[in-house]
């Protein structure tokens, strides 16, 4: 940590049993990268958006209450509200339906801004291959993390929450590009249309749901 | 002889041929009857006062693998009065058109169940108030979902499909007439009537 502040009056009290941290260790100065600074309180108070749609959802309530306790991570706050979110959890399945709406919460929140993918349904459709469900919600936004699971207990999501730290914890503000919003192409989609179809490919048991003639 | 079984054969004595046959199955007794007739057999079993059939319990459709087979609206109706269960069943031939009756204006609960038979296989109810899709969005283009003939992934590739739902305007769901503010829109300003008229979606910046 280079935020720790040690002086050889730092635990010193006062006769009345006050802290003279005032008179004893001002002024006073700490020296850290910028880089370092800014993501250490980013990685650490990340408000997250709950975006629950399905089983998922049960799982992230687990996580965020006090046997699990996201707070710990800086997760203190849920926000409701798009504008004041930092990490968008989607998790549970993804209808078509609902793509134009996290779409809609995605672009309104601003940077910067993460995205977790939570559970098997939101990262790759899960077992719903089927006319209604998005195969994966990063056709539709950009994902950070994915955590597997069906669904992840609270421990996994900890873990994805944990990877994210990490991850932002090696981002550069000098790099632009991390801050660029990723917004619909002109033709209307985020992807190019066949890494889309082949993102959303059938995979694993699913190759055989061919039972519709 | 139980209540269903008299029920249905009140039903074949009063409407003669066209109930087209009674059946058992699982405890259930089960009438197959014409389109053409079915709304006023329906009418009969509620308004007759020893049928009392008050309760509209689901209306659904079913769609057979054999494709001789027709296409089925069942109307499961319960009297709550006399606690008895009977099934209604119109065979619909596949080949013509997929239309019978509303039944909306006897048991006010139809109107969703039949949207929902309406969204997913295509089956047309005349008089019905308001019949649009309800679980798909409303511009969904690709069919009736549970028919059997259509594909268990849809029609159109995944990226087509993306790129429609994207294209949907969620606000547009809901017309100036479903939104409480209805009632108070001589009062608000024109461009808000306008932006209600359009649905809110604007430029993303």
């Amino acid at each position: 940590m280079g935020l720790k502040s040690t002086g050889p009056g730092a635990s010193e009290r006062t006769e009345g049993g006050v802290l003279s941290t005032v008179s004893t260790l001002s002024p006073n100065f700490v020296t850290t990268r910028l880089d370092f600074l800014a993501n250490w309180a980013r990685s650490n108070s990340l408000w997250p958006m709950p975006f629950g749609t399905a089983c998922c959802a049960i799982e992230f309530m687990a996580t965020a209450a006090s046997r699990f306790d996201l707070s710990r991570f800086g997760m203190e706050r849920m926000s409701f509200s798009p504008r004041q979110a930092d990490v968008l959890i989607c998790a549970g399945r993804l209808p078509f339906k609902l793509a134009p709406v996290i779409r809609r919460i995605w672009d309104q929140m601003p940077q910067p801004k993460w995205a977790i993918s939570m559970g098997a349904c939101a990262s790759s459709g899960g077992i719903f291959d089927t006319y209604a469900m998005v195969q994966g919600i990063d056709t539709i936004i950009p994902v950070d993390v994915y955590v597997p699971g069906c669904p992840p207990r609270p421990e996994g999501l900890m873990y994805g929450i944990m990877l994210l730290q990490k991850k932002i914890k090696g981002e550069s503000l000098a790099d632009l590009s991390l801050r660029q919003e990723m917004l619909l192409n002109p033709d209307g989609l985020f992807l190019p249309p066949e890494e889309i179809d082949e993102l959303s490919e059938p995979f694993g048991n699913s190759v055989h749901q061919t039972r519709s003639t | 002889m139980s209540a269903a079984r008299e029920s249905a054969a009140a039903l074949a004595a009063e409407f003669g041929p066209a109930v087209l046959r009674r059946s058992e199955s699982c405890g259930d007794t089960i009438v197959s009857v014409t389109r053409e007739r079915a709304h006023a057999m329906l009418q009969w079993l509620k308004d007759t006062p020893n049928q009392d059939f008050d309760y509209l319990t689901d209306v659904t459709a079913v769609d057979y693998r054999d494709p001789g087979q027709p296409l089925e609206v069942v109307y499961q109706l319960r009297s709550l009065r006399r606690k008895v269960d009977l099934r209604i069943k119109i065979p619909l031939d596949k080949s013509g058109d997929l239309i019978v009756d509303s039944v909306w204006d006897l048991w006010k609960g139809a109107d969703w169940l039949e949207r929902e038979v309406f969204d997913m296989f295509g089956v047309t109810f005349a008089g019905h108030p308001d019949l649009r899709r309800i679980l798909m969005w409303e511009t969904y283009t690709e069919g009736f979902p549970l028919r059997k003939d259509f594909p268990l992934r849809g029609h159109y590739s995944r990226a087509e499909q993306t790129r429609q739902a994207l294209a949907a305007n969620p606000e547009a769901h809901y017309s100036m007439e479903v939104l409480s503010i209805a009632a108070a829109s001589d009062d608000l300003p024109d461009d808000m009537l306008e932006r209600l008229a359009a649905g809110e979606r604007g430029e993303v910046r």
